[in-house]
């Protein structure tokens, strides 16, 4: 298939790209801090709204019923599409921070004892550090996290080293970076981890928009995943478990729909899923969860993968030609992410003039301080993230943009 | 005395930039304003005249003088919050304390750069005025 045609089929889904910004035509490219939303997405949650809200579960009418179907099979479509072997076992979350800290919680303060580690990578979003760091100071047990290599590659025999030297009760590492777009191979971390006893976490929110999942194929205990990433909405997210880590874990948070019978002698908990969704849930955002699902579906991630990977390709040639301009994360496999400094300039001034020519871009540390530490980049990065509906001419403005913006700069 | 002072020098400022609509040319102009400003001193660029904002660090001296006013010094590793902060201190260097605690600050507003002053901007901008203010708070309050 032509790649360019997917924009031109897709970008009329999107309203908000039709919109102005400071004068000129929206170019969106923040994609990796938020993708925009299709209007099935939109009208999904106005049709909930409008035609058949009421709180889930339990409700004794029709409202209820229809909306409990409804977002019950928001749930469906995250199982299936990733590869889930059991609805049960996906959790809706806030997102994919809410869905760590779950698992912290839950997982870690059953598990981790005194001494312990837990292995996570040096590219890690602060999402899949700070939760590991709060219990491990409670549990007394450290974080290690294995190095990344100078193209943005996960040095592999730093985690083999690190799994060997300190046999990590968890392995916690991210399906594809928010900063420098790098892809890991997931599969085989998992094997390593398990090999060496350590329980596995995936953090997919960057995968989720871009790629094909499947968490038996990848081998991993737990995968977490936020909803407005891939086109849903914000708020929502979920959390998928194999059932027997599920079933072994206590309930996190307390409340109504988690319980099976309270009384103040006792209370016994409700089965998977609902012993983790304790209070109502975010009912519209799991049905448009599902809406997003379907719409990724209806295009197909494997025409969504290719299209951003010729983007990427795209983009790392054409800015090649500004000069001073360096790119962060030159991994072979990478999703629609491209990270990059300009000599002697503060990345917030660029992207403050891209802003100025109704370029959308995110500058900064992207939520990875240690990262950026350690590749020595004090002041972070500029950002450019792709989604199904980018084209080659934003690139081709955005480099335009960049270079004018260099040029009042220096 | 000093009130008027500046007020005055926020028209100033609004005037200057009243030439620019283009968005682009405002910034040109901030940018220029940025490289002109004479820094401060290395000696006081350090962590403690730091306001961290999430991604542009901001520096801020203040020095009271015998007649009760305070002159502000600050530099930024970002040119275009130099360029903010560079006008900050061109309409409230030299003021009276009181003056500079109850100072209505609304240049920014009129000149389109009100942006720059939501904390969500986090270049340190609103950080450093708050910073400011407090100074001459607290100099007003001793001195009354």
């Amino acid at each position: 298939m032509d790649m360019s045609s997917l924009p031109k089929r897709v970008r009329k889904d999107f309203p908000i790209l039709q919109r102005e910004v400071h004068g000129k035509p929206l170019v969106y490219l923040d994609n990796a801090a938020s993708a925009q939303k299709p209007l099935a997405v939109i009208e999904g949650q106005r049709e909930y709204l409008s035609n058949y809200h009421a709180n889930i579960h339990r409700g004794a009418h029709h409202l209820a019923q229809l909306a409990t179907e409804a977002y019950e099979g928001g749930r469906r479509k995250i199982a299936e599409h990733i590869g889930a072997p059991h609805t049960e076992g996906i959790i809706f979350t806030s997102g994919s921070t809410d869905a760590i800290n779950l698992v912290a919680q839950a997982w870690g303060r059953t598990n981790l004892q005194s001494g312990d580690t837990v292995l996570v990578t040096q590219m890690e979003h602060h999402a899949n550090i700070v939760p590991w760091q709060m219990v491990c100071a409670e549990r007394g047990a450290q974080v290690v996290p294995a190095a990344v290599l100078e193209d943005g590659t996960l040095d592999l025999d730093d985690f083999k080293r690190l799994l060997e030297l300190h046999q990590p009760k968890m392995a916690a590492f991210v399906h594809a970076s928010n900063t420098l777009g790098t892809i890991n191979p997931v599969a085989d971390l998992c094997t390593l981890a398990k090999a060496a006893g350590a329980t596995t976490l995936v953090d997919g929110s960057q995968a989720l928009p871009h790629l094909a999942i499947d968490v038996q194929a990848i081998g991993c205990d737990f995968y977490v995943a936020t909803g407005h990433k891939a086109y849903g909405p914000t708020g929502i997210g979920f959390l998928y478990g194999k059932q027997a880590q599920l079933e072994a874990m206590p309930p996190w948070r307390g409340g109504g729909e988690m319980i099976k019978s309270v009384s103040f002698d006792g209370t016994t908990f409700n089965g998977l899923p609902h012993k983790f969704e304790a209070g109502t849930p975010h009912i519209s955002g799991g049905i448009a969860l599902g809406i997003a699902i379907d719409w990724i579906n209806g295009i197909g991630t494997p025409a969504i993968a290719a299209h951003e990977q010729a983007l990427v390709q795209h983009a790392h040639a054409a800015l090649g030609t500004l000069k001073g301009l360096r790119i962060i994360g030159t991994a072979p496999h990478k999703v629609g992410v491209v990270s990059l400094v300009v000599d002697g300039l503060h990345p917030y001034d660029l992207g403050t003039l891209l802003d100025g020519q109704g370029i959308a871009v995110r500058t900064g540390h992207h939520c990875t301080e240690p990262l950026m530490q350690h590749l020595g980049l004090e002041s972070g990065t500029l950002r450019i993230s792709f989604a199904a509906y980018t084209t080659r001419e934003e690139i081709d403005r955005t480099v335009i943009a960049l270079d004018r913006a260099m040029q009042m700069l220096s | 005395m000093s009130a008027s002072l500046i007020t005055s020098r926020q028209n100033e400022i609004i005037e200057e930039f009243s030439l620019f609509d283009d968005w682009m040319d405002k910034y040109e102009h901030l940018i220029e304003l940025g490289k002109d400003i004479p820094a401060i001193d290395d000696a006081r660029k350090t962590d403690q005249h730091l306001i961290k904002g999430c991604q542009s660090k901001v520096w801020l001296a203040a020095d009271e003088t015998e007649d009760g006013t305070v002159l502000y010094s600050a530099d930024s590793d970002a040119i275009i919050t130099k360029g903010l902060v560079g006008l900050m201190v061109r309409v409230l260097s030299g003021a009276e304390a009181k003056a500079i605690a109850e100072a209505d600050l609304h240049f920014l507003d009129a000149i389109g750069l009100h942006q720059h002053l939501s904390p969500t901007r986090s270049n340190g901008l609103a950080s450093m005025v708050q910073q400011m203010r407090l100074y001459a708070a607290t100099l007003a309050a001793r001195r009354a």
